[in-house]
């Protein structure tokens, strides 16, 4: 098994659900990416998902877009992404890493090169949101003979035809996209959410995590009670571009108190699913 | 060559280790919706012949295949005829796919089109096909684009469409369909999005190109009749490819005909300030396709320059790829400053004011036909009127609106 296979499996066999937190590499600036990973850790992160800026995040919102921005005008790097990992892993051995990002970056690397580089620096899944399963071939070999776990996303339209190509070619977790929409989006369904989970634990066979407009400890709890895994994304990264010109230690203070509001709201729920 | 250009894509929409469907989750299953219904009507007598109808009557088609004698006559080689899809309603090929992709559109029972447009005319095309159908139209075009093809942005409004300026990125074309993108992913239920090019995820680029076919079924036809036989060359600009591809299709089994497909080569090739993947970029993955791209060594998207914002994009569509990799079709580029020359010599040998666009594969001939005899023959698609650009040149010449 897999270090993230084995973190979702401990936390579930422990009633907990993983809180798995979105930030983009290098936003607002390169030297604030390590801090900021230990940081999420420090805060009750089980697993972090960095974001390889892209120029064309065409899957992403405005809170999203704007984090790429930033780093990009840092000419923050793929190869400068698996930097970050490396150091990161001096410290910390235990935080699985799942790079998210888009195709490109890593078909201008080289499907192979870039297993190499991402397994030898301590990455542990790759999930980039242009590239389903369908196409994957190359890059589901090149990942999986190096232990690397491929996510994939499932959404509110995707049909029960297409999820064995995701228990094929996936591993790791599906990361369920909560609504029709760009990251950040305002209107999630929560019954809805319920009923789309319902119909995709019959069929996958990998944990489920749940993100897209998750902003609030309210919204956590109640997909905390649905998924293995809860992921926040923009609502972390909105913090960052409202903070930017305060400084780097007020984007910790306002991240920190962020993440302890949905650590507290999936603890809540774990408590509650205890006692049912 | 013994390739049946009419099986590609495979039933996968790849061309080569082009094309393919490289989308956002959320979108597989309208991709697939799409396709299916695509694949069930292309061969239907009934929507076929709804097409023809509509292409003939409101978009004024056969369009004519003119022989520019003066201009020829003057460059001294091969004859030259234009291909006049300027004359097209709308005043370019566009209205060619959309028409297509609108009847579509309202089988699947969508209420509601989306659209991105660089040069306009596209948006221009989307939204007359809306309004004739009776649909909400929303354009996505880059901010800067929408200030160089203002004429174009007061038709679309005229039209009843919202045009939506995109701010983000480069504010061109690709960003405008970034925008279109996410409108997509947030709206698929009901709405539609009509690609104005040969590029995006399957089946785009095929159904697209197929919409488009119509223009080099006739121009065979017309210029057999005319000369009695086949074209020595072709040549069309490329931006997405649809106009080209469009006039070159039907003659890519016939090997002695030559094709040239003409990028922007903006301030120079050589600077770095172009939009021509195909001339110097490499593979990479964009906007639901493999294809060509104008990247840095990180995969990034390099921002582009063209005058002429229907051909600024960084992409192509996959079947110029795969074309460009088996060496059927010639690639080549022509800068702005010789974009202009074609502007101005097609405006004052033959009374023709052409679009940017096409003046870049104007700008080809010059260099071309004069290596020719006069016995030889070239097309070279005028693919849109240059009504949209009259700010860019009056600027330009310093003429006063
Ligand atoms: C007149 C005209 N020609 C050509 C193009 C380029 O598109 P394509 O390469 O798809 O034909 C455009 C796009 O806006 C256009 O308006």
């Amino acid at each position: 098994m897999s270090r993230l296979q084995k973190t979702l499996a401990n936390l579930k066999a422990s009633g907990k659900t993983a809180l798995i937190p979105y930030i983009t590499a290098g936003d607002p600036t390169p030297n604030a990416t390590l801090d900021l990973m230990h940081l999420l850790v420090e805060k009750g992160a089980d697993v972090i998902e960095l974001g390889v800026p892209f120029s064309d995040p065409m899957a992403d919102g405005p809170v999203i877009q704007k984090a790429v921005e930033r780093a990009l005008e840092h000419n923050v790097s793929l190869d400068d992404v698996l930097e970050f990992v490396r150091v990161f892993r001096e410290k910390d051995e235990k935080t699985p890493i799942v790079l998210m990002g888009y195709l490109n970056p890593v078909e201008a690397m080289g499907y192979e090169a870039f297993a190499n580089a991402a397994s030898s620096v301590g990455v542990d899944a790759v999930l980039t949101v242009d590239m389903p399963p369908e196409e994957s071939v190359g890059y589901k070999e090149a990942l999986e003979s190096k232990g690397l776990d491929r996510v994939f996303l499932v959404s509110p339209t995707t049909p029960n035809s297409r999820l064995t190509a995701v228990n094929e070619k996936g591993s790791g977790f599906v990361y369920y996209v909560s609504l029709k929409g760009v990251t950040g989006s305002k209107e999630l369904d929560i019954e809805d959410v319920a009923n789309q989970v319902t119909r995709l634990k019959s069929t996958l066979k990998h944990p489920i995590g749940i993100g897209f407009g998750i902003r609030d400890g309210h919204t956590a709890f109640e997909m905390a009670k649905l998924g293995d895994a809860v992921i926040v994304g923009s609502s972390l990264v909105s913090l960052i571009e409202a903070n930017e010109a305060k400084g780097l230690y007020d984007i910790h203070l306002a991240i920190g108190e962020k993440m302890t509001e949905f650590r507290g709201a999936l603890d809540r729920a774990d408590a509650k699913k205890g006692q049912e | 060559m013994t390739i049946d250009f009419s099986k590609f894509p495979d039933k996968n929409g790849h061309f080569g280790p082009y094309g393919g469907i490289f989308a956002p989750e959320t979108l597989m299953a309208a991709l697939e919706q799409l396709d299916q219904e695509y694949e069930s009507v292309k061969n239907d007598p009934d929507f076929l012949s709804g097409l023809a109808d509509d292409l003939r009557d409101y978009v004024g088609r056969p369009t004519p295949l003119y022989y520019a004698e003066r201009w020829s006559k003057e460059l001294g080689g091969a004859k030259i005829y234009l291909k006049r899809e300027d004359l097209n309603h709308t005043g370019a090929h566009k209205v060619n796919n959309t028409i297509g992709q609108a009847l579509l559109a309202k089988r699947l029972g969508k209420t509601r089109i989306i659209a991105e447009t660089g040069a306009g005319q596209h948006g221009v095309a989307s939204a007359t096909v809306a309004a004739r159908l009776g649909l909400e139209c929303v354009v996505y075009m880059g901010a800067d684009d929408v200030v160089r093809q203002a004429p174009n942005v007061a038709r679309m409004r005229m039209l009843g469409a919202t045009v939506v300026p995109v701010e983000s990125g480069s504010r061109t074309l690709k960003d405008a369909l970034n925008e279109a993108m996410r409108d997509w992913v947030t709206n698929v239920d009901n709405t539609f999005y009509i690609i104005g090019t040969v590029a995006g995820p399957h089946p785009y680029p095929g159904m697209v190109r197929d919409f488009q076919v119509v223009i080099g079924e006739e121009a065979r036809a017309q210029i057999l009749e005319k000369e009695g036989k086949l074209p020595d060359a072709l040549i069309a600009c490329v931006g997405g490819g649809s106009n080209a591809i469009g006039l070159f299709h039907k003659f890519l089994a016939d090997e002695s005909v030559d094709i040239y497909g003409v990028e922007p080569a903006g301030h120079g090739l050589e600077t770095g300030e172009h939009a021509a993947p195909l001339c110097k970029g490499t593979p990479g993955v964009l906007h639901g396709n493999r294809t060509y791209l104008m990247q840095d060594e990180n995969g990034q998207i390099l921002g582009t320059h063209s005058i002429s914002a229907g051909l600024d994009y960084p992409g192509v569509g996959p079947e110029h790829a795969w074309l460009k990799d088996i060496g059927r079709v010639n690639y080549v580029a022509i800068n702005d400053e010789e974009a202009l020359q074609g502007f101005r010599d097609l405006t004052r040998f033959e009374g023709i004011i052409p679009a940017l666009e096409s003046s870049h594969a104007l700008a080809y001939a010059t260099k071309l036909a004069p290596t020719m005899t006069s016995e030889q023959t070239i097309i070279v698609n005028l693919s849109g009127r240059g009504d949209k650009d009259m700010n860019t040149i009056a600027q330009i010449e310093g003429i006063e609106f």
